[in-house]
């Protein structure tokens, strides 16, 4: 923590970076932390809360051991992506946004990755897998279980 | 060639440009592989390590040569493999190659000269194999002027870009052009820019430069104002400026240098999108590497021009892509857009003037400087000068980047270029403009691609996704994809935007969910029509256009919802029956395994029955089934 904060200036254009590092780091950002950035940055606790929520890329709570990214772009949705996620979400019993209880996967739509030749296209861990079909998600599933 | 000493004046780095040359003309034969994001995804790094073993194993270093590359365009057909120079033969294209490949690659190819016929290439209209890239119909009929070297040149590397003329611009316009005539020579490309909106540049940079005033490039670094590259490319299906980010970095580093000579600016930004790590690290490099060789930092080249640049991540927010939320972005605020009585020109990010243009924007300064105001006006149509790249994606053939002259019609660039549609169905629509664009109809495919004609149909040019949609595609879920999109991503600050499309989006969820009434088409253009008019910036003045769009060219498909209960392209979940077709079913027993609801009964050999109340419509047995035997109705 103390190297990610050393990283940057205490300069308001830095507080983005700083929060993406964070995130990156411990896979959401604590209360604890959003506490320390805003104290270090001399800003309103409300002001770094405002900036951890509007964007997408900050979480609130702990996400799971593996994160699916089912991409949910117009050229993946026109070939069929919409099937993948809802299949996902009948295996998996979580929504997209959702962690499974035990913590394993999460599981999100991300707008587009620009695979868009490999569509339907499902990224776990960073690892692309294309041209997914409902039938081959679950076998691909049970690689990572 | 590791020659990182900062050059001090024009001619060393006109010497340096010598070397460099040279140094990459050398009589080898150059296997570059395609390392863009599609590729790399289906295997091209594995490729290039395999090629790089094999060389060595076999000694062959000082006669071949690999090269790391960004985005070819091609990516329908990745990993893309293509060796130049190879005595005998201008190049070899391969496609779709696997790292099993390589070394035959090396043994027949590069040993022998000899050409794998089952790497090459099918045109599947011919059925002719093709050998080079040149004479691929992906190729052939693009104008790839700023893509067109992304293929030639290791990214990582500033000695390949020099070596391809590469701040042979910057160097022209230090030595030889006051940035009056810069900013002259801009304006008579007919440059616009290339974020959507195609506000001339050249305009933009005269108001910004008098907005700096007299003194440009004095003060410090937050004294005189900013340009910023907007790299924020939230569209989904699209990702040129990714490409090119990760392709040739340096490109558009030396636009923003050229921009802020000309504007009088010593600091600039890009904004990236956080999910581009590669692009963010190849833009990284190529600025380590241009404050190396004095091309960036204090006094430039040896002259007065001090300038350096910032690059600042997103964080998953589509409208940080409009400049005004973008710049609060960087700030290190929410990323909400506000009014603009004052234009960034004079008061921008951190209330000093400014200039934000695209990534394509900036990259196609160097050329229009090297070749000349003329030569880039006599590309394109009347009002859009010079090139565009669209991202061709969706139901088409032969998905990828595209770059075409402006004023190409959509049916070239769909049927010659993009292949057409797969499986011999029929086209149906092709969306452009993103979220914010609309749905062209068949019967307009005709149409010119330029800035006017685009936005005369009720669409527009914005970024350049464009994608195929083909008759199993059903419009009014289209639109409501769009909406939940545009909805979601709406910051919320202004009413119309936030109320509209949520209650747009209502409208649109019932009518595919069979629950529209009648009205519901009339009350959807209302509110558009009305967020259209009122929102606060231009994410909500453009999210009804996918609606509205959709209404004007494929009203009976929202008539066929709402009165009959019925989606012509049998999309609609709510809408849709699975059943067995007795007669072509042969009882193979495949769906009976794979249905996950236990929702098909049935004996082996004979005819399958799907039991309607537990089937929840997920498509598998229509995908696994191999006798066509199961029908959507």
């Amino acid at each position: 923590m103390k190297d990610i904060f050393n990283k940057y200036e205490k300069k308001d254009e830095n507080i983005l970076g700083l929060l993406e590092d964070i995130q990156t780091e411990f896979n959401y950002l604590s209360e604890e932390n959003i506490r320390k950035v805003a104290e270090a940055f001399g800003v309103p606790l409300s002001r770094i809360f405002g900036i951890s929520t509007f964007y997408k890329s900050f979480s609130l709570t702990p996400k799971g051991k593996h994160i699916i990214w089912v991409c949910s772009g117009t050229a993946c949705h026109v070939r069929g992506a919409p099937k993948i996620s809802d299949r996902l979400t009948q295996l998996l019993g979580i929504e997209p946004g959702g962690t499974t209880p035990d913590n394993q996967f999460t599981l999100e739509t991300v707008n587009c990755l620009g695979a868009c030749a490999l569509g339907p296209l499902v990224v776990i861990d960073g690892k692309y897998h294309g041209k997914m079909s409902v039938d081959k998600i679950e076998k691909l599933l049970q690689d990572y279980k | 060639m590791n020659n990182t000493k900062k050059l001090a004046s024009i001619s060393e780095f006109e010497n340096l440009a010598n070397r460099c040359i040279s140094a990459k003309s050398k009589d080898i034969a150059v296997i570059s592989v395609c390392c863009g994001t599609g590729c790399t995804a289906s295997g091209a790094l594995d490729v290039l390590a395999r090629l790089r073993e094999e060389i060595e194993k076999r000694k062959l270093d000082t006669t071949t040569d690999t090269l790391f590359t960004g985005c070819h365009g091609f990516c329908e057909r990745g990993p893309l493999v293509v060796i130049r120079n190879l005595k005998g033969n201008k190049n070899i294209f391969y496609q779709q190659v696997k790292p099993e490949d390589v070394a035959e690659i090396i043994s027949e190819t590069v040993l022998t000269g000899k050409i794998i016929g089952r790497l090459l290439y099918i045109d599947p209209t011919t059925k002719n194999k093709i050998i080079s890239e040149e004479e691929l119909p992906f190729y052939k009929n693009q104008k790839r002027l700023l893509f067109g070297s992304n293929g030639k040149i290791d990214p990582t590397s500033i000695e390949y870009y020099i070596a391809i003329g590469g701040y042979s611009a910057l160097g022209k316009v230090l030595t030889s052009m006051t940035p009056q005539r810069v900013i002259e020579e801009i304006k008579k490309s007919g440059l616009r820019g290339r974020g959507g909106a195609g506000f001339p540049t050249g305009r933009k940079w005269e108001s910004c430069r008098k907005a700096v005033g007299d003194s440009p490039n004095s003060g410090t670094l937050h004294t005189t104002g900013y340009v910023i590259c907007n790299a924020d490319e939230g569209d989904p299906g699209a990702f040129m400026d990714r490409s090119l980010l990760e392709g040739n970095p340096h490109s558009v580093l030396e636009g923003m240098i050229i921009g802020a000579y000309t504007i009088g600016v010593k600091l600039g930004y890009i904004y990236v999108r956080n999910e581009y790590p590669l692009a963010v690290k190849h833009f990284s490099i190529a600025l380590q590497q241009a404050r190396e060789h004095g091309l960036l930092g204090e006094n430039i080249l040896g002259t007065d021009l001090s300038f350096d640049i910032k690059i600042n991540r997103g964080a998953g927010a589509f409208v940080c892509g409009e400049s005004s939320a973008l710049r609060a972005s960087i700030e290190g605020r929410v990323g909400e857009p506000s009014v603009k009585y004052i234009h960034a020109t004079e008061k921008g990010l951190y209330n000093m003037p400014t200039v934000l243009n695209n990534v394509k924007t900036w990259a196609s300064v160097p050329l229009i400087i090297n070749n000349g105001a003329d030569w880039f006006s006599s590309i394109g149509t009347e009002k859009s000068k010079g090139t565009m790249i669209f991202s061709l994606v969706g139901k088409i053939n032969n998905t990828g980047l595209v770059e075409v002259p402006m004023g190409i019609t959509l049916r070239e660039m769909i049927y010659n270029i993009g292949g057409g549609i797969p499986g011999g169905k029929k086209f149906k629509a092709v969306q452009t403009g993103g979220p914010s664009g609309g749905c062209i109809p068949e019967k307009l495919l005709d149409l010119p691609v330029d800035y006017e004609a685009l936005t005369q149909a009720g669409s527009m040019m914005g970024s350049g996704g464009m994608i195929v949609m083909d008759e199993d595609t059903c419009m009014v879920e289209v639109a409501r994809y769009f909406l939940a999109f545009t909805q979601d991503e709406s910051c919320g600050k202004c009413t119309p935007c936030r109320e509209g499309t949520k209650h747009m989006l209502k409208i649109l969820t019932n009518i595919t969910k069979g629950k529209g009434r009648e009205g519901d088409i009339e009350l959807l253009e209302e509110i558009g029509n009305m967020v259209k008019d009122t929102a606060l910036c231009a994410l909500g003045n453009s999210a009804p256009n996918p609606a509205l769009t959709t209404i004007k060219y494929f009203r009976d498909e929202y008539e066929s919802h709402i009165n009959q209960k019925k989606c012509p392209a049998k999309v609609c979940k709510s809408l849709i029956k699975y059943s067995v077709i007795t007669d072509k079913c042969n009882g193979c027993h495949l769906c009976f395994v794979k249905c996950p609801e236990k929702a098909i009964t049935g004996t082996a050999k004979k005819p399958h029955i799907i039991i309607r109340e537990k089937c929840v419509k997920c498509g598998i047995c229509f995908d696994v089934c191999k006798q066509d035997a199961i029908k959507i109705e």
